[in-house]
């Protein structure tokens, strides 16, 4: 089982005048084999929501809880949140030169697995893991994210999530940049980590293009870093309609 | 104004524009008084604490020896030749007075000579060790790699002395060389030492300086060509530990056209008075049309307490050229790539640690010489056990 549970979150981020509020109670419950969707406009505070579960240092938590299976998770490191099966595909992924993918997949699995994994099962996995994502197995000779085109940042970030297996995968605007192929690569590979037992999926997008390929159980519209409405998959059509206007007026 | 006069005239600014001198490389000699003893203010000496290389500078006579142990390769010779004769060979002058110190008191030359078109079968390998750093030792060395001949050439310094000495590495048309030199020096050694490469008409020398160990050591690595076509690449990696004071200082000196330079040194610095100096100059002469040149230093620093001096520097006397430029950086560790490993489950320390080797590896895999790549990774590894794997309490 896998429940992430968001209680009334407040973050705060250093700026040049001083401290300012993004998230201003935040509350919002992942639960078991559920699919969430944040919709929102620029700006509205989704990305900070994404990095703030995550432990980016750049977020101060200034008020509320966050815990994955009652496990306090504003208590631990960045790297204990992965371990504790949290997973973060972010929006622009960071090159780290020199750092082979596989070292660093096998570094990551090592980690999360707290033992090596068996070298022979290992290797298929990668390579079946990057086949999937249409990702060349020379890739895994390439640099982290070094020279990678947008769409392979992407498809890297879906391996990932798929090698890790976490319980909650936290997706960062994983469609952004995506042309049409490479969007439906990346789904499959969401779709494939949503069909296993247990996992839960918080899918941070600005379109709704990406869920006609996941569907969400949830669609919850982020406005002014509060959620300000929810419902189901009906919620993203009015969106795709209507856009985000009438929610960031009622929010002036 | 006469023909005569015009012409003489022409002869004068044309002879002139051969002697166009790279302000931060004065002119070579072998004059010592060309080479006054410095007071630390010259541009060339203003960033070398002095004090630290404990009278090297005052030039007294030493028949101190480091011991030399040597594995060659079927038809490489070592000999021992005279001062004359080093310079009959064509080496290079010295372009500072450690390096002039060392031709006037180390007695003669070893020569390590590749005859034209022997391919090696394996690397020349030259072990240099010191006793103590009590000792005070002149080192002269010329190596010879005749026409379209290939070979490496690794000079490794363990143990400690006080250690000057002048290289020449002189290569011959359509020759390619591999020279790497290994700084492992015990902590209390000091090592000036000048390699200077004339690089044949196509030819490719690699030149690699890898620097570790000793309290204090001072590197030119310097290049000009013997026609054009010539390719040199000068690659450097240094660990600078606490109170280690390395200086890398590179010239690339283009008076050929269509030669290429490109220079990368990496260096990570850690502790409380680690200094890293790099001093990078590329001169392209009026002569030198259609040449390349890139030259970057990056450095790492680990700590707190350490500075790195890194200055690139470009004196252009053509606009007809391919390419020119260059990139130094200084900077600690990059949180948004710490903050990527660790989200993916890795800890601290050992992202840290992939991060140092990343920066590395590229530079590594470049030397070209499989039994010293395997050694710099462990270095590296070791050097970093020493701050950046301890757990942070």
């Amino acid at each position: 089982m896998s429940t992430l549970e968001i209680k009334d979150l407040h973050v705060s981020v250093d700026t040049e005048d001083g401290p300012k509020e993004i998230l201003k109670g935040v509350t919002l419950t992942i639960g078991d084999n559920e699919t969430h969707a944040i919709m929102g406009p620029n700006g509205s505070g989704k990305s900070t929501l994404a990095y703030s579960i995550a432990g980016h240092p750049k977020y101060t938590v200034t008020g509320g809880t966050v815990t994955l299976d009652g496990e306090d998770v504003l208590a631990m490191s960045v790297d204990e949140r992965a371990r504790a099966g949290l997973f973060l595909a972010m929006q622009y992924p960071v090159e780290v030169p020199g750092v082979s993918v596989s070292n660093f997949l096998r570094t990551a699995k090592t980690a999360i697995d707290g033992e090596a994994p068996k070298l022979r099962t290992w290797v298929k996995d990668v390579n079946g893991a990057l086949e999937r994502l249409n990702l060349d197995p020379s890739f895994g000779t390439r640099s982290v994210n070094e020279g990678f085109s947008g769409g392979e940042k992407k498809r890297h970030e879906i391996a990932q999530l798929e090698l890790l297996a976490p319980k909650v995968a936290v997706l960062d605007e994983t469609d952004s940049g995506l042309d049409i192929d490479a969007l439906k690569i990346v789904s499959e590979g969401v779709n494939r980590f949503r069909e296993q037992e247990g996992k839960g999926v918080l899918l941070i997008t600005h379109y709704t293009r990406i869920l006609r390929y996941i569907t969400p159980d949830y669609v919850h519209v982020f406005v002014d870093g509060k959620v300000a409405d929810q419902g189901g998959p009906e919620l993203a059509d009015q969106l795709e309609a209507e856009g985000y206007d009438k929610y960031v007026k009622a929010a002036v | 104004m006469t023909v005569t006069d015009a012409a003489r005239e022409s002869v004068a600014s044309a002879l002139e524009a051969d002697q166009v001198v790279s302000h931060l490389n004065p002119p070579a000699s072998y004059d010592l008084a060309d080479h006054p003893v410095p007071t630390g203010r010259e541009e060339i000496w203003r960033f070398t604490p002095l004090k630290r290389l404990r009278g090297v500078l005052e030039g007294t006579p030493s028949d101190d020896r480091l011991t030399w142990d040597t594995t060659l390769p079927d038809g490489v010779t070592v000999s021992t030749i005279s001062t004359a004769e080093a310079r009959a060979l064509g080496e290079l002058a010295p372009n500072d007075r450690p390096s002039a110190l060392a031709v006037e008191l180390a007695g003669g030359a070893t020569l390590v000579d590749v005859p034209a078109e022997l391919e090696t079968d394996g690397p020349v390998l030259i072990d240099l060790h010191g006793e103590s750093a009590d000792q005070l030792v002149w080192g002269h060395l010329v190596i010879r790699v005749g026409a379209y001949a290939k070979a490496t050439v690794v000079l490794t310094h363990t143990g400690s002395a006080r250690y000057s000495a002048t290289t020449s590495v002189l290569v011959g048309e359509g020759a390619q060389v591999n020279v790497l030199t290994l700084q492992d020096w015990d902590d209390d050694a000091v090592h000036l030492g000048r390699d200077a490469i004339r690089v044949g008409r196509d030819a490719t020398v690699r030149h690699t300086a890898v620097s570790f160990g000793g309290d204090l050591v001072r590197l030119h690595a310097n290049v000009e060509y013997d026609g054009p076509g010539g390719d040199a690449e000068l690659l450097g990696l240094y660990f600078a530990d606490a109170g280690q004071h390395l200086e890398h200082r590179l010239f690339a000196d283009h008076n050929a056209p269509k030669t290429k330079s490109n220079v990368v040194y990496k260096g990570a610095l850690q502790g409380e008075g680690a200094h890293a100096v790099w001093i990078g100059n590329v001169l392209i002469r009026k002569v030198a049309e259609g040449i390349e040149t890139y030259e970057e230093n990056r450095n790492l620093v680990l700590t707190d307490g350490c500075q790195a001096d890194s200055v690139p520097n470009l004196e252009i006397e053509t606009g007809e050229i391919e390419g020119a430029g260059h990139a130094s950086a200084v900077g600690r560790f990059d949180d948004e790539q710490l903050f990527y490993l660790r989200s993916r489950g890795v800890s601290e320390p050992e992202a840290r640690r992939l991060v140092v080797h990343g920066f590395f590896n590229d530079l590594v895999r470049k030397v070209g010489v499989p039994s010293v790549e395997e050694k710099l990774l462990a270095t590296v590894e070791e050097e970093l056990s020493k701050n950046v794997l301890q757990e942070l309490s």
